[in-house]
C-alpha cells in the first residue's frame, strides 16, 4: 500500500460519496420523488474509484444505464447531477437525459448509455485522440458482465487492439445481466479471457478491494499512456439491490444478499484495511462521513426545489442552434 | 475550372479540409490495404471504389485509419471521437450496411446533442454509398435516406454531380452535427465541372436546375440525371418543367419545393428509395399541407415498387424510375382535370 494520504482520503471520499448518494436516491425513488428509473451502482463503488483515481479529468470514460457510481467518481458535479436525476431544467444535460444518460463533458464523463455495450465503441473513439492529435490521454469504458456479450464490446477491443489505442476495459461483472445470472448468460464463463484473445493484457480481481482495482488501473494506465494500447480489468462484484429499483429480485435467494452485505462491502473493506495499517483514523473518516451526507442532501433538497425544464426547450439543440 | 468525375470531387473535398484542419480524420475499411506493412511497396487500396485513393500517401496511418470488417466498431468510435473534439469522417462501405451498426448512428452520435444538453458537438461526417443501377444486387444497392432523414439530429445530403459532392462533402465536414453524406455508386464517374479551390455548397439548399411552369420535378440523386434526359420530349409535348434537386434532404429546403408548387400547380417527385414512408411522400404530404389551394392536380410520387433490389439486368432496369415513366408521369399531371 504506498498511496499517499491524500490519495487514501480522495478515493474514501469518491466511494463514500456513491454510497451516500445511492441510498439517497433510493429513499427518494421510494418516496416517488424521482420521475424516471435509476439503477444502483451500491456494491461497486470501488470499482468506479479505484480506476478514476487513475485518470485526469482531461481522461475519458464512457459509462452505462448504472452510471451514477461512475460520474461521482469521475468528479462530476453533484449538484447539476443531482438535478440530471430529478429530470431538472438546470441538470447537466438540462434535464433531457435523466439518470440513464447523464454525461459531463467538463471531466471527460463522456455520458452514461442506455444501450447495452454501446459505450465501448465510443470510449475507443475517445482514445483516437492519441492517434490523431498526440495527445496524451487515455479513456475507459466500463462494461457489465451482462454487456460482455454485445457484438460492440467485441468489436470494440479489436480494434482498439489493431490500433493499439490507450483504452481500459473495465468489466464490471456483478454476476447478473438485469436477471439473469452469470453463470447463465457468459459462455465459457471466463470474461477477462475472452479479452486476453484480442491481445490484449487483462486481470482478474475483487472488485470489492479497492486497492486491487487501483493496483490494475495504474499499471493500465501507465500502459496505455505509453503507447502499448489497451488492458482488459475483469473486477468481481456484487450489486447489492435489483437491476432497477423496483426489481423484487425473485431470482436472488435471501442468503445471498445478507451474505454480500456481510462479506462485500467495499467500504468496510477500506476502512478495516487503513485503520489496520494506522494510516488514517476512524475519527477523520467519521468527519468525511458527515460532510458528504451533508452535500448530497443539500443537493438532492436543491434539486427537488429547482424547475422542470421549460416545454419551449422541447426541439432544442437536436441540432447546432442556427444550422436547421 | 477543370472537368473532375464525382469520385475525383469527393477525393479532393477530404484532401482539402484535412490540410485546413488537423482535427479531421479518415476512418474505414480497406483504405490502406497493406500499405505501411513490411515488403509492401505498392500503392494504398483507396477503398473498392476508389474514394479514398490518394489520401494514405498524403497523411499517413495516423490520419488516413484502416480498420477490421466492424462497421459497429467504426461508427462507435467516429461518434466518440467526435463528441471528444475530432472531426471524423467514417466511411460505411455500402449504406446497406447500416444494419449492422445504426446503434451508434441513431441512438449515439444522433442525440449527443440533444440528450447530453448541448454539452458538446458531433461533428462527424458518414459517407456512405447508396443507390441501384451497376448490378450490385439486394444487399449493396439500397438507397435507405429516408430512414436516416427521419431521425432527428441527423443531417443527410443526396449530391447529384461533382460540383455539389465537393462543395457539400466540405461543408458537412464543417458542419457541428452528424452528417450522412449518400454517395451515389452508379454517378461516382460522371464528369462536371469542379472549381479546384475550396467552396461550400450549404446544408439545406436546394437548387433550381431548369425554370419552367406546367410542372415542378424534385429529383433526389441518381434521379437528377435521368429527369434531365426527358426534358426535351418534354417540352416536345409542351411541358415546361421546374426541374428541383434538393441536394439535401435534411435540413430540406421546403421554401424552394412551395414557391416553385405555387407558380407550377403540379408536383411529381423521383425517389429511389422504398415507397412505403418514402421521402418523397414527405415531400408531398408537406405541400399538400401548406400549399394545397396551389395545385391544380394531385401529387405524384415516382419510386422503386416495393420489394428489395435485383440483381438481374433486366428486373433491376425495371426496378428504377425511368425516362417513359416520368414522361407519362408528367403528361398525366399536366392533363389531370
Amino acid at each position: 500500500m504506498q498511496l499517499s494520504k491524500d490519495k487514501l482520503i480522495d478515493a474514501y471520499t469518491r466511494m463514500k460519496k456513491i454510497r451516500i448518494f445511492e441510498e439517497t436516491m433510493r429513499d427518494e425513488f421510494a418516496k416517488g420523488t424521482v420521475p424516471a428509473f435509476i439503477h444502483l451502482y451500491i456494491g461497486q463503488e470501488a470499482i468506479a474509484s479505484g480506476i478514476c483515481v487513475e485518470l485526469n479529468d482531461d481522461d475519458t470514460i464512457a459509462s452505462t444505464h448504472r452510471g451514477h457510481g461512475h460520474c461521482l467518481a469521475k468528479n462530476s458535479n453533484l449538484e447539476r447531477m443531482t438535478m440530471e436525476i430529478f429530470c431538472r431544467a438546470d441538470g447537466l444535460c438540462e434535464g433531457k437525459g435523466g439518470s440513464m444518460h447523464i454525461a459531463d463533458l467538463s471531466v471527460g464523463m463522456l455520458g452514461a448509455n442506455a444501450i447495452v455495450g454501446a459505450n465501448a465503441p465510443i470510449a475507443v473513439g475517445a482514445a483516437l485522440r492519441q492517434r490523431v492529435m498526440g495527445e496524451n490521454l487515455v479513456s475507459a469504458a466500463f462494461i457489465g458482465d451482462g454487456a460482455s456479450n454485445q457484438g460492440a464490446v467485441f468489436e470494440a477491443m479489436n480494434l482498439a487492439s489493431v490500433l493499439k489505442l490507450p483504452v481500459l476495459f473495465v468489466f464490471e461483472n456483478n454476476g447478473y445481466a438485469e436477471f439473469t445470472g452469470v453463470d447463465y448468460h457468459c459462455g465459457g464463463g471466463d470474461i477477462a479471457g475472452r479479452a486476453e484473445g484480442f491481445g490484449m493484457p487483462s486481470y482478474k480481481l475483487d472488485g470489492s478491494d479497492f486497492f486491487s482495482v487501483q493496483e490494475a488501473a495504474a499499471e493500465a494506465v501507465q500502459r496505455a499512456r505509453k503507447g502499448d494500447g489497451p488492458s482488459a480489468i475483469e473486477c468481481y462484484a456484487k450489486r447489492w439491490y435489483g437491476h432497477f429499483e423496483g426489481d423484487p429480485q425473485h431470482y436472488r435467494t435471501k442468503k445471498e444478499l445478507e451474505s454480500i452485505r456481510k462479506n462485500n462491502d467495499p467500504l468496510i473493506i477500506f476502512r478495516q484495511k487503513v485503520e489496520e495499517a494506522g494510516l488514517i483514523e476512524s475519527s477523520e473518516l467519521d468527519l468525511i462521513d458527515d460532510d458528504l451526507l451533508s452535500q448530497v442532501t443539500n443537493a438532492v433538497e436543491k434539486a427537488k426545489n429547482s424547475p422542470l425544464p421549460n416545454v419551449k426547450e422541447l426541439t432544442t439543440n437536436v441540432y447546432e442552434k442556427g444550422s436547421y | 475550372m477543370t472537368l473532375k468525375t464525382y469520385r475525383e470531387a469527393i477525393i479532393e473535398a477530404m484532401i482539402l479540409e484535412m490540410k485546413r484542419d488537423e482535427k479531421v480524420f479518415v476512418i474505414g475499411e480497406d483504405i490502406s490495404g497493406g500499405r505501411g506493412c513490411e515488403d509492401f511497396d505498392g500503392e494504398a487500396a483507396g477503398g473498392p471504389m476508389g474514394l479514398t485513393q490518394g489520401l494514405w500517401d498524403e497523411f499517413g496511418a495516423k490520419r488516413v485509419i484502416d480498420t477490421p470488417i466492424s462497421e459497429t466498431a467504426i461508427m462507435g468510435a467516429a461518434a466518440g471521437a467526435a463528441l471528444s473534439g475530432l472531426r471524423p469522417i467514417a466511411e460505411l462501405m455500402f449504406s446497406d450496411f447500416f444494419g449492422v451498426c445504426f446503434d451508434q448512428i441513431y441512438n449515439q452520435a444522433a442525440k449527443f446533442r440533444f440528450m447530453y444538453g448541448d454539452q458538446g458537438a458531433t461533428p462527424l461526417v458518414i459517407r456512405t454509398m447508396i443507390g441501384a443501377g451497376i448490378g450490385c444486387g439486394p444487399q449493396h444497392s439500397q438507397s435507405p435516406y429516408s430512414i436516416f432523414a427521419n431521425i432527428p439530429g441527423l443531417k443527410v445530403v443526396t449530391p447529384s454531380n461533382p460540383y455539389d459532392a465537393k462543395g457539400l462533402l466540405i461543408s458537412s465536414i464543417r458542419d457541428n452535427d452528424p452528417v450522412i453524406f449518400c454517395e451515389h455508386k452508379a454517378l461516382l464517374g460522371i464528369e462536371g465541372e469542379v472549381p479546384d479551390e475550396s467552396y461550400e455548397v450549404p446544408l439545406g439548399k436546394g437548387k433550381i436546375l431548369k425554370e419552367g411552369d406546367d410542372i415542378s420535378i424534385v429529383a433526389i440523386g441518381q434521379m437528377v440525371g435521368v429527369v434531365q434526359n426527358c426534358i426535351k420530349s418534354l417540352e416536345e409535348k409542351g411541358i415546361s418543367a421546374e426541374i428541383i434537386d434538393p441536394r439535401s434532404l435534411s435540413p430540406f429546403d421546403d421554401e424552394m419545393v412551395y414557391d416553385s408548387v405555387e407558380k407550377t400547380g403540379r408536383l411529381l417527385v423521383l425517389d429511389e428509395s422504398n415507397p412505403v414512408c418514402s421521402f418523397g411522400s414527405w415531400i408531398t404530404s408537406m405541400v399538400s399541407e401548406e400549399v394545397f389551394s396551389s395545385l391544380k392536380a394531385p401529387t405524384k410520387v415516382l419510386t422503386p415498387p416495393h420489394c428489395p433490389v435485383p440483381a438481374a439486368p433486366n428486373l433491376e432496369a425495371a426496378y428504377l424510375p425511368d425516362m417513359d415513366t416520368i414522361i407519362n408521369a408528367s403528361e398525366n399531371l399536366k392533363n389531370y382535370s
